[in-house]
């Protein structure tokens, strides 16, 4: 059937099986013409797998995919008109960062003037303009990875695929390189998909977040459709710190809980700590204060024995003194189980 | 390394009297090359000059020599190219597709490394020969191909077919799909990637294997020997005219033709020695 031309790319029912491994499962997808979508999932969740089938690197057994409207199933890797940025750069060594960039333009023909201009545009636009003639054993891994992107989007591809692709780079280079793909994409708006096991990630770059796990597609939403409202217990213990009760705990039973589902999830944000007794308040004891920065960490064991892990702000954590061994009072703010969602 | 070694010993308060160690090692190490190598390689250069300059080049204008030379360089024409192609499809075969029978192929792109090279003569002659199974359809087709150049190139081709496959399979897998993968996406075809992407990366590990072919090719002996005849001036390379002409008690001439043959080696060690910086490896033995 014709795809709405405002669909970058519609995944439908797409199966892959490596062995007796299965990868991706029955999987569902539409992403929007010039929206940037994460694939987030642990590893072994099968969203490599899926994004090198969208770039057609690897074949379905089953299902369709759509490019910009069009079935690209059975089209080849070469006329997909996608961009892919590989995870370790995949730069080919044995040519300077301006070849490497043009390596597509010149495959295509253009004249030459028409690729020198189109490779100096590119090098401004990932900022490594003056470094042309380097080879990539000489960038640094930011570097490499930029030179990657601008390769990609040389032959201006119609879909964006990005493997990983700050997951061989230290942690203050992935930080600035993130900011900098969000800023990149608001500028090239090309539709764009990208893999990443770090939630942190997909929140801070994406517009749209697919959850993956097990080879099937657990979720898909906005960052805060994600956090706020997790559809499986997979994406809320997945995205964020959780604690998992089960229903009977003491500290539901204050507030009066009632629920069928026996496990409980409870955010460590959501744990209210306080030193008087307050109602629905049950007591604990403070096992271990553990400082993260810029809020603190409490352990704090109820009388049943259980160990919930409280998040609180610096300034609530000075204003409480709280110390190991003493006691205070915990009520659950908000807490959630599946499938039927509550709050108390 | 010795005033190294002295300085370590000299901190560790060891008396200097027991640094004589390392230097005997070293003396039995080039006394030994010298005795085994160095001395019986020089000798075969003053042997070829024993009748002076004048006498080395009228040996070079030997007919025979020279009808040696060109057999020899022919065998490296032919099996050289093929040994490379094959080893490059072969390589390619087994580090990136996967089809059954993969292990098996493996396996016999080695038989060459560990069958006698007269035994893979003698395997010729059984099915070429006058007695062989091939032997009645060649000769009722008049072709000739044991005691002729055909069936020494086949020996040639076989003692020397395992090199470049041998060294491109590794560098292959190393480098992986990657940047294979990458060229794809940008719209190349496979020849293109091939050309573009593949062999830039495996060029010095492909010409290592060709260096190592060609020596091979060019010094073989065993093999080449069975399926000749020898027959001088008509079936002989350089190193069995080297052998017929001693025998000959031609010595002089003998070691004009064994001095080629030891100068070919010495290019084949020098090219090894570049490529081997070049791809950043140790030497190796086969």
């Amino acid at each position: 059937m014709p795809k709405d031309k405002a669909v970058g790319i519609q995944v439908s029912q797409v199966s892959k099986q490596f062995g007796s491994f299965q990868a991706v499962k029955d999987v569902d997808l539409t992403v929007e013409t010039g929206s940037l979508v994460a694939l987030l999932g642990p590893s072994g969740s099968g969203k490599s797998t899926l994004l090198r089938l969208i770039a057609g690197l690897e074949q379905p057994d089953s299902g369709r995919i759509f490019l910009t409207g069009r079935d690209a199933t059975n089209e080849s890797v070469r006329d997909r008109q996608i961009g892919f940025v590989f995870q370790h750069y995949a730069l080919f060594k044995h040519l300077t960062v301006r070849k490497n960039i043009a390596f597509g333009l010149e495959l295509r023909k253009h004249t030459k003037e028409k690729v020198r201009a189109r490779v100096e545009e590119l090098l401004e636009l990932v900022q490594l303009t003056g470094l042309g003639d380097r080879y990539p054993s000489q960038l640094s891994g930011g570097q490499r990875q930029r030179v990657a992107l601008a390769r990609a989007l040389a032959v201006q591809p119609q879909v964006l695929l990005l493997d990983e692709p700050f997951g061989a780079l230290d942690a203050k280079v992935r930080k600035d390189l993130r900011s900098w793909l969000r800023k990149l994409h608001d500028e090239v708006h090309v539709t764009t998909v990208f893999v990443t096991h770090d939630q942190e990630e997909a929140m801070e770059v994406a517009d749209q977040i697919v959850v993956m796990n097990h080879g099937k597609v657990e979720q898909i939403g906005s960052p805060a459709e994600i956090y706020d409202n997790p559809a499986t217990p997979f994406v809320m213990s997945f995205i964020g710190p959780v604690n998992v009760l089960p229903n009977s705990s003491h500290i539901f039973q204050a507030g009066g809980l009632d629920t069928p589902h026996p496990e409980v999830f409870l955010r460590p944000h959501d744990i209210e700590i306080a030193i008087d007794p307050i109602p629905e308040t049950v007591p604990a004891r403070i096992d271990r204060i553990v400082h993260l920065g810029w809020e603190v960490q409490a352990e704090v064991r109820l009388e049943d024995g259980q160990v919930l892990v409280a998040h609180l702000p610096r300034d609530r954590y000075r204003d409480l003194q709280l110390e190991p061994e003493q006691q205070v009072f915990v009520r659950p703010k908000q807490a959630r189980s599946f499938p039927l969602n509550y709050s108390i | 390394m010795v005033a190294f070694v002295k300085a370590r010993r000299q901190i560790a308060g060891v008396k200097e009297s027991k640094s004589l160690l390392p230097l005997a090692l070293i003396g039995i190490s080039l006394l030994y090359v010298g005795l085994i190598i160095i001395i019986p390689a020089a000798n075969v250069a003053v042997q070829a000059f024993s009748e002076g300059l004048s006498g080395f080049i009228k040996n070079l204008g030997d007919r025979n020599l020279q009808e040696a030379i060109r057999l020899t360089l022919l065998m490296g024409v032919i099996s050289v190219p093929l040994n490379t192609l094959f080893g490059l499809a072969a390589a390619f075969a087994i580090a990136r597709k996967q089809f059954p029978g993969k292990s098996l192929l493996l396996s016999v792109i080695d038989l060459p490394f560990s069958i006698s090279p007269v035994v893979a003569g003698l395997m010729i002659v059984l099915l070429y020969g006058r007695n062989g199974w091939l032997g009645p359809l060649l000769e009722s087709n008049d072709i000739k191909i044991i005691f002729a150049w055909p069936g020494m190139a086949l020996a040639t081709i076989f003692v020397s077919m395992p090199f470049v496959a041998r060294e491109v399979i590794p560098n292959l897998e190393e480098i992986g799909t990657d940047a294979e993968e990458a060229a794809s996406t940008l719209g190349a075809n496979g020849w293109q990637t091939f050309w573009r992407v593949t062999l830039p990366s495996i060029k010095w590990s492909m010409l290592y294997g060709v260096v190592l072919t060609t020596a091979r090719a060019l010094g073989e002996f065993g093999a080449v020997s069975v399926v000749s005849g020898s027959i001088t001036g008509k079936t002989q390379t350089l190193p069995l005219f080297v052998e017929e002409a001693y025998k000959q008690y031609q010595t002089t001439l003998s070691y004009t033709a064994a001095l080629l043959l030891g100068g070919i080696s010495l290019v084949t060690l020098v090219l090894k020695a570049l490529l081997e910086a070049r791809t950043g490896r140790q030497s190796r033995i086969h």
